[in-house]
């Protein structure tokens, strides 16, 4: 039932912005949208009454990096929102000026998969130790490893 | 007042884990808080990416150390949902009942930690004395304390006997009534209260805004419980009542969590005398079909959530685990801000944090000899300790 209110939200109130939407089952509905309309969207989803943003995924999908937003009310519905990025510019605008604590998530994706998210509040890193080497994502899929110190030396 | 700043961690005396706090003192108030994580990131995620989803099962149960059953719980059931597959009603009651020892586990553990922090040595005795209970039932149910390995795609792997039955219900009286003597406790004694009233606050507001999750949240008043909202396993069918306070500080998550374990041991009592019989798994093929698909599960410290995409192989295209103390995280600041030095160690116990867990082998060095012993022979090695030095252990039942 909420699935069809969210549905009928969305189609009505976002169309212009949120597109392909599915609901596989009960509870679960996935949507896409642009890196533009995503604070736009984001915030009015949670006028709508989805106050909470459970966590980000981020994803390699070889071309670029697809970007899962899990958004949930208080009666156990899941809303995913999917944003892509170019794998050669990947850029995200912030989403913690609509939900303040998501931002160790924010940082997972800048660590892990090497996405600039623009306007994330200054933080140490994480999870990713200090003194990790520039340039090693590795949730990428291209990623096999640190190399080791003879390739370093080459 | 000119500000002083206090390195903790990563590694020191009030946690078990590692992590790392700054805090920033006017006097003995904290003003301000930096945390700094991921000290126990082993990759888990990217290395199930490389291995098959029944290899990825052990992996993600070695998340952590207590709340082991929740993540693998979580993961089979988004795998099952992408594959389609209809779990056996015996094998879900089975994955609940564990579930729920689990949960009456960590919560005892938390409790005999909060008293430990807060310097009630008795109730750290009690409490973990009373979780060796559970630990047995778990042991004779699974074959072991932690990391049940209960779980396969399809079911479980291992069923429950009437026997195995018969003995959870016997000691569920003896635990209710001894949890029973603890909410008195939490409730009447003015010594503990008085120690946790107003200590780390963090309003309901707050709680929704930092997306707070399970006790943490509940102890502010919010009325979250995945068991309730998205129910999976059989919830929805035994009937349970979501536990909150509104004290919002230490004292409502102590009120909380003790009052859940009551609520375990009445579920427990259902699950045991339904138990329905039937088969505990069905076969599922090692290829799952493409697609994706997102489970919740109520972990002892609240809401994990896991996401599985799969890609038509053996192995899944991305495991993404999103841990429940993670998401408590983002409100500490908010809590320690306005405190007292002191409290920092309760306040953050009682977020119940888990930055994984569990050492199964100790290293000894004693300069000569560097070698590894396990458990058995360190117990064996602790009782001629003491017996050298006429202390004789099995007469005082150890």
């Amino acid at each position: 039932m909420r699935n069809t209110e969210l549905i009928d939200f969305l189609q009505s109130k976002l169309a212009s912005s949120v597109t392909n939407i599915s609901t596989p089952r009960e509870k679960r509905v996935f949507a896409e949208t642009t890196v533009d309309n995503l604070v736009a969207v984001a915030t009015s989803l949670k006028e709508w009454g989805l106050y909470y943003l459970g966590t980000i995924t981020g994803l390699d999908s070889g071309d670029k990096f697809e970007i899962i937003y899990h958004f949930y009310d208080d009666y156990g519905l899941i809303f995913n929102l999917k944003v892509f990025t170019p794998r050669d510019n990947p850029k995200v605008p912030t989403v913690t000026t609509v939900f303040p604590g998501v931002f160790l998530y924010e940082r997972e994706l800048m660590d892990l998969l090497g996405i600039d998210v623009e306007g994330t509040p200054p933080n140490r890193r994480y999870p990713l130790p200090d003194d990790w080497p520039a340039g090693q994502y590795p949730l990428r899929k291209d990623w096999k490893g640190l190399p080791s110190v003879e390739e370093v030396s080459k | 007042m000119s500000q002083i700043k206090i390195p903790i961690g990563p590694q020191h005396p009030a946690l078990h884990e590692p992590e790392s706090f700054n805090l920033i003192l006017e006097g003995e108030t904290i003003v301000d808080a930096e945390v700094k994580l991921g000290y126990n990131h082993r990759g888990i995620e990217k290395a199930c990416e490389s291995r098959n989803y029944i290899q990825d099962i052990y992996l993600i149960e070695r998340v952590c150390g207590i709340c082991s059953h929740s993540h693998s719980t979580c993961f089979v059931q988004a795998v099952e949902e992408i594959a389609g597959v209809e779990v056996p009603l015996r094998a879900n009651y089975i994955r609940t009942i564990i579930g729920e020892l689990e949960r009456i586990h960590s919560h005892l553990l938390w409790l005999g930690v909060a008293g430990h922090e807060v310097g009630f040595e008795t109730l750290f005795m009690y409490s973990w004395r009373d979780r060796e209970i559970i630990m047995d039932i778990l042991a004779l149910i699974s074959g072991n304390r932690v990391n049940y390995a209960i779980n396969t795609i399809g079911g479980v792997r291992r069923d429950i006997t009437s026997e195995e039955v018969a003995q959870i219900l016997a000691n569920l009286q003896t635990l209710t009534e001894r949890t029973e003597f603890y909410l008195k406790l939490v409730n009447d004694e003015p010594t503990f209260m008085g120690r946790l009233f107003g200590v780390g606050k963090l309003s309901k507001d707050m709680a929704i805004s930092m997306g707070a999750v399970g006790p943490m949240a509940r102890g502010s008043g919010v009325s979250r419980d995945i068991r309730q909202d998205d129910p999976y396993g059989v919830y929805s069918q035994i009937g349970f009542k979501i536990v909150t306070d509104d004290h919002a500080d230490v004292l409502g998550r102590v009120i909380v969590r003790v009052n859940e374990l009551l609520e375990s041991y009445r579920m427990l009592r259902v699950l045991a005398e339904n138990l329905p019989e039937g088969p505990i798994a069905v076969k599922v093929p090692r290829k799952i079909p493409a697609g994706e698909a997102i489970a919740r599960y109520e972990a002892p410290r609240g809401e994990d959530i896991h996401y599985v995409r799969s890609n038509g192989t053996e192995m899944p295209e991305r495991v993404k685990v999103r841990a429940p103390t993670l998401a408590n995280l983002a409100s500490i600041r908010e809590m320690l801000r306005g405190g007292y030095l002191a409290d920092f160690p309760i306040v953050v116990a009682a977020l119940d944090p888990c930055f994984s867990c569990t050492d199964r082998a100790i290293r000894l060095v004693d300069g000569k000899n560097d070698h590894v012993i396990d458990w058995r022979q360190l117990r064996e090695y602790s009782i001629g300790w003491h017996k050298q030095r006429g202390v004789e252990l099995s007469k005082i039942g150890c």
